[in-house]
C-alpha cells in the first residue's frame, strides 16, 4: 500500500497520482513551511487531510485548524513576522470572514514571508455563492497566482513561497475547486535538506507594525511599490507562457481551470489560435499583454465569472492606442458558473463561430415523453441528530412561526419534509436575522439554529448580542461535536485540536458566562423531551438556547466500523403492525426507509444504521428495535 | 490510443471515490495517460456524487462534455439513468450496480421510482450497452464497487485495463486485511 504520510516526506524525487491538494502539501514541505493554518472549507479541506496523514512527531511544520478564517490568518501572519515561513489557506467566502486582516496583510513587511491559498468555487459547487476573489484582492494590493493543472500548485506554491521570503511578503495563491481536486501523475523534486532556525526574529525595528492614521500612508506607498516590483516581475516570471497557434490573427489569453477547457475545444479546431496562458494574473505582465494585443487582430479574453482582467486590458489597450478587438464578456451567461469544456465551446463560438465549429450531436435528441428521473439533493444521513431535532422542532412550532438557518449539515432542513430553516446567509448570521425579524413582531415566533462550529466560528457576536439588546428569541445550537459538513474537522467544542486532546469548551458553560438565563439542553433522540423544552423556550418573553445534541452518526459509525469485532445492526419493520401510515418515510423522511409499490415499507439495508432514532416516530409501534445484521444478509435497496 | 472518457456516479456513501481512484490507478499500471476528478464536499451527503476519468491523448482537462462519455459507470439505478441521459454518449456503454437508493421526491410520494426496465427501454433507443450487476447476499453494501469494479474489468471495458492492473491498483491503496477481503471480492466475480 502506498501511504500518503510516507510518501509527502519521501526524501528523493518521486512521481505519483495525486490531486492539486495534495501536491500542494509537498509544495509546503519542500518550501521550508513552518507555520500553517487554515478553517475547514470546500474545496480546501483536503490539503489539511494530506498534512494529517503525516504523524505529528514527523510533521515538519506546525498545523492547526483555528477558530475561523481570520483567526487562521492572524497565527499565519504572528509566525511570518516572527520569521516563519507561513500558509493560511481557506476556502472562498472564508475571505469574507478573515478580510479585515487580509486587507492590512500587504501593508506589512513580512520578514518570513506569508502564502495566503483562496480555494474559490466557480459553479457554487459547496458554497452559498460563487465570489470572485480577485475583485476583494485587487483591494488589499497583494499579488495572485492562478495555477491549472493539479502539477501547478506544487510548482507555484514553491514559487509564491521564493517570492513571499524574498519580498518579506503575502503572496496570494487562487485554486478553484476543480483545480484542487483534480488528479493526475504529478513529479516531485528530491527535498531540500532545510536548516530549521527557530529562533524568535520578530523585531518592532523591522516595521513598522502599526498602521494608525498618519503612519498609514508610508505602508500604503511600500504596498504599492511592492505591487510594482510584481508588476516586473510578472514580464519575466516562468508562470506565463506563450503558446504559438497556427492562426496567428487570431489571440486567446487564458489561465486556470478554463486554460485547460480551452485546450480540450481546440483539440477538434482547424485553425489554433495563438494563447497567452498567464500564471501571474495580479499584477498581469503588462508589455507582454500589450505585445500580445499587438500581434493580433482580435485578442479573447476567457475569463471565468468576473471581467477583472478584461477591464484592466481594455484600459491598457487604451491608453496605448492599440486597435486590437479585444473580446470579452458578451452576456450575462459569460458571468455565471465554471468555465467548464462545454461552456467554453459556448463562449467561444458566440463570438468566433467559425473557430469551433459545431460537433456532430453525441446523443440522440431526448423524447419528449421522457419522464423526469427525481432529482437527488444532499441531504442528513441516516441516524443524523439533526433530523430528530427538526422532527421534533416542527411538533413544537407553528406553520406561522419564523425560522432562521445557519450553515452546516443542519442547513439541509430546509429540504421537504422538514421545512425547518426559510432563510441562509452566511456563517453565524441566524441570531442576528432572527433577532431583526423579532422587532415590532409580537405574533410570530422566531427560532434560529446555528452549528456548534458556526458557534465558535462567528456565531458567539450573535448570540451575545440577543443578550446585550434583550432579543426575545429561541436559538436551537444544533451540537453534534464537530465540523460535519466539511468532513469531520474537531472544533473548540469537541474536546480535541489538530494535533492532541484539548480540554473541551462547553457551549452551555460559555452561555452561562455571557448571561443567558434560559438554556435548556437534551439528545435530539429524545423526542418528547425535545418537544417540551422547545414549547417552553419559545414561551418566553426572552432570549432562550436550546441545546439540541446528538454525535454525528456518519463520524461514529465509521469509527465503530473501524473497531474489532464491531457487529452492524439495523432495525425492521414489523409487517403485521405496520399500517402503512408513512410516517417513517415521508415525515421522518430517515433515507433508509422505502415504500415499495404496494404501499409496504422496507428497510434499505444497504441505508440503516441500527440507530433506532425512528422508533418513537412511528405510530403503530412498528419499528422493531435494531438487531444485529445477520451474516449474508438482505437484497440492499430494491 | 485516442481519448476514452469515463464519467462515474452514485449517492454519497456508496464508495464511488475508492472505486474511481481504483480504475484510475488501474488504467495508470495499464499505461496510459490518466486525468480524473472526484466530487468532495456537500453532495457527498447523500446527494449526487459524480467522478470523472480521461484516459489517452489530447487531454486536457478532467471534465468531460455532455454526452461525450464512452462509459458510464454507476453504482445505483436512478443515477445510472440520469447519468446515462446527461453524459453518456449514444452507442456507449453503461455499467451499473442494480441498487435503488429512493430520491426523497419519491419517498414522500411526488415521483415514481425509475425500474431497471426504464433505464433498459431508454438504452435501446440509444443504441446503449447496459452491463446489469448485483450480487445477492453481499454482506455489506459498501462492497458492491469492488463486485462492479470487477465485472468492469471482466468485460474489458476500459480499453487496455486488465485484471493484473486492478490487483495492482488495489494494492496501491490498502493493505492487511482489508486488501485481501476486496481482492478476495473482486477475483471471485473473474473466476
Ligand atoms: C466563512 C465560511 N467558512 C467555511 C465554510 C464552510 N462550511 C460549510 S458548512 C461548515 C460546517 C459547519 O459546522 P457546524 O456548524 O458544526 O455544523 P455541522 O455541519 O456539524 O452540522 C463549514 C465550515 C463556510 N460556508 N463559510
Amino acid at each position: 500500500m502506498k501511504r500518503l504520510g510516507e510518501m509527502l516526506m519521501r526524501p528523493e524525487a518521486f512521481s505519483e497520482i495525486v490531486m492539486g491538494n495534495t501536491a500542494l502539501a509537498r509544495a509546503m514541505i519542500e518550501a521550508g513551511a513552518r507555520v500553517i493554518a487554515s478553517y475547514p472549507g470546500s474545496p480546501t479541506p483536503e490539503i489539511a487531510e494530506a498534512i494529517g496523514s503525516i504523524p505529528l512527531e514527523k510533521r515538519p511544520f506546525y498545523f492547526e485548524f483555528s477558530t475561523n478564517e481570520k483567526v487562521a490568518a492572524e497565527v499565519a501572519y504572528g509566525a511570518a513576522v516572527n520569521g516563519r515561513l507561513a500558509t493560511v489557506f481557506f476556502k472562498s467566502v472564508g475571505l469574507n470572514v478573515a478580510l479585515d486582516t487580509v486587507v492590512q496583510l500587504p501593508l506589512m513587511n513580512i520578514i518570513g514571508g506569508l502564502v495566503l491559498i483562496l480555494g474559490d468555487d466557480p459553479g457554487a459547487n459547496s458554497s452559498q455563492n460563487e465570489q470572485d476573489n480577485r475583485r476583494l484582492i485587487q483591494m488589499a494590493y497583494a499579488p495572485v497566482l492562478e495555477p491549472a493543472s493539479p502539477a501547478e500548485p506544487y510548482v507555484f506554491y514553491k514559487e509564491a513561497a521564493r517570492l513571499a521570503r524574498e519580498k518579506r511578503t503575502v503572496v496570494i495563491l487562487r485554486l478553484t475547486t476543480h483545480v484542487c481536486h483534480q488528479k493526475e501523475r504529478v513529479a516531485f523534486d528530491a527535498l531540500p535538506i532545510h536548516e530549521v532556525d527557530d529562533r524568535p526574529r520578530f523585531d518592532p525595528a523591522n516595521g513598522p507594525y502599526i498602521p494608525i492614521t498618519a503612519r498609514v500612508f508610508p505602508l500604503k506607498r511600500q504596498a504599492l511599490a511592492r505591487l510594482a516590483d510584481f508588476r516586473e516581475y510578472a514580464e519575466t516570471s516562468p508562470l506565463n507562457r506563450l503558446l504559438p497557434g497556427t492562426d496567428s490573427s487570431r489571440g486567446i489569453i487564458a489561465w486556470g481551470l478554463p486554460y485547460l477547457s480551452l485546450l480540450d475545444v481546440l483539440e477538434d479546431a482547424p485553425q489554433k489560435p495563438d494563447i497567452l496562458k498567464l500564471g501571474m494574473v495580479v499584477p498581469f505582465p503588462r508589455r507582454l499583454v500589450a505585445d500580445f494585443l499587438t500581434h493580433h487582430a482580435q485578442v479573447k479574453i476567457l475569463e471565468e465569472l468576473d471581467d477583472v482582467l478584461e477591464t484592466e486590458i481594455k484600459a491598457l489597450a487604451f491608453d496605448l492606442s492599440l486597435h486590437t478587438r479585444i473580446i470579452g464578456k458578451t452576456g450575462l451567461e459569460d458571468w455565471m458558473g465554471e468555465y467548464t469544456p462545454d461552456k467554453v465551446r459556448e463562449v467561444l463560438a458566440r463570438s468566433w463561430p467559425d473557430l469551433v465549429p459545431a460537433r456532430p450531436p453525441a446523443g440522440t435528441p431526448e423524447p419528449e415523453e421522457l419522464r423526469p428521473i427525481p432529482a437527488r439533493p444532499a441531504q442528513m444521513c441516516p441516524g443524523c441528530g439533526h433530523r430528530s431535532a427538526f422532527y421534533a422542532i416542527k411538533k413544537a412550532l407553528a406553520g406561522s412561526d419564523i425560522t432562521v438557518a445557519d450553515i452546516g449539515c443542519h442547513s439541509l432542513g430546509f429540504l421537504p419534509p422538514y421545512e425547518m430553516g426559510q432563510l441562509l446567509m452566511c456563517m453565524g448570521a441566524s441570531t442576528g436575522m432572527a433577532a431583526g425579524l423579532s422587532l415590532f413582531n409580537q405574533t410570530r415566533r422566531v427560532v434560529a439554529f446555528l452549528g456548534d462550529s458556526t458557534f465558535f466560528h462567528a456565531g458567539l457576536p450573535g448570540v451575545i448580542n440577543a443578550v446585550f439588546n434583550r432579543h426575545p428569541i429561541t436559538l436551537i445550537v444544533m451540537e453534534n461535536g464537530t465540523t460535519a459538513m466539511t468532513g469531520h474537522q474537531d472544533h473548540a467544542g469537541s474536546g480535541r485540536n489538530f494535533n492532541q486532546e484539548t480540554e473541551k469548551i462547553p457551549i452551555r458553560r460559555v452561555l452561562e458566562a455571557l448571561g443567558v438565563q434560559s438554556i435548556f439542553e437534551t439528545d435530539t433522540y429524545d423526542q418528547a423531551k425535545l418537544i417540551d423544552l422547545v414549547r417552553q423556550a419559545t414561551a418566553l418573553d426572552h432570549f432562550s438556547v436550546v441545546i439540541a445534541r446528538h454525535p454525528c452518526m456518519l463520524k461514529f459509525t465509521r469509527e465503530q466500523r473501524r473497531k474489532a469485532g464491531h457487529q452492524p445492526r439495523q432495525v425492521a419493520i414489523d409487517p403485521e403492525k405496520c399500517q402503512r401510515i408513512h410516517e417513517c418515510v415521508q415525515v421522518f423522511g430517515c433515507p433508509s426507509f422505502q415504500i415499495q409499490e404496494d404501499g409496504r415499507v422496507v428497510v434499505n439495508t444497504d441505508l440503516c444504521i441500527g440507530d433506532g432514532s425512528c422508533r418513537p416516530t412511528c405510530p403503530a409501534g412498528a419499528i422493531d428495535p435494531p438487531k444485529v445484521v445477520a451474516e449474508a444478509k438482505g437484497e440492499g435497496g430494491r | 490510443m485516442k481519448a476514452f472518457n469515463i464519467h462515474l456516479t452514485g449517492v454519497g456513501g456508496q464508495g464511488i471515490g475508492l472505486l474511481s481512484e481504483a480504475l484510475l490507478r488501474a488504467s495508470d499500471h495499464a499505461g496510459h495517460r490518466v486525468k480524473g476528478v472526484d466530487t468532495h464536499g456537500l453532495a457527498q451527503r447523500g446527494g449526487v456524487v459524480t467522478s470523472r476519468i480521461r484516459l489517452g491523448e489530447g487531454v486536457h482537462s478532467p471534465l468531460i462534455g455532455r454526452r461525450r462519455a464512452d462509459l458510464v459507470v454507476s453504482l445505483e439505478r436512478h443515477e445510472a439513468g440520469r447519468s446515462a441521459r446527461e453524459a453518456l454518449k449514444d452507442g456507449g456503454t453503461l455499467a451499473y450496480y442494480d441498487t435503488s437508493w429512493q430520491p426523497m421526491e419519491v419517498r414522500i410520494g411526488g415521483a415514481e421510482p425509475f425500474s431497471s426496465q426504464d433505464l433498459q427501454a431508454e438504452a435501446d433507443l440509444r443504441g446503449i450497452q447496459v452491463v446489469r450487476v448485483f450480487k445477492p447476499g453481499l454482506v455489506d453494501a459498501r462492497q458492491q464497487n469492488m463486485v462492479l469494479l470487477a465485472h468492469i474489468v471482466k468485460r474489458e471495458l476500459v480499453p487496455g485495463v486488465g485484471r493484473e492492473h486492478v490487483r495492482q491498483a488495489l494494492d496501491d491503496l490498502m493493505a492487511g486485511r482489508m486488501l485481501q477481503e476486496n481482492l478476495a471480492l473482486v477475483e471471485a466475480e473473474w473466476a
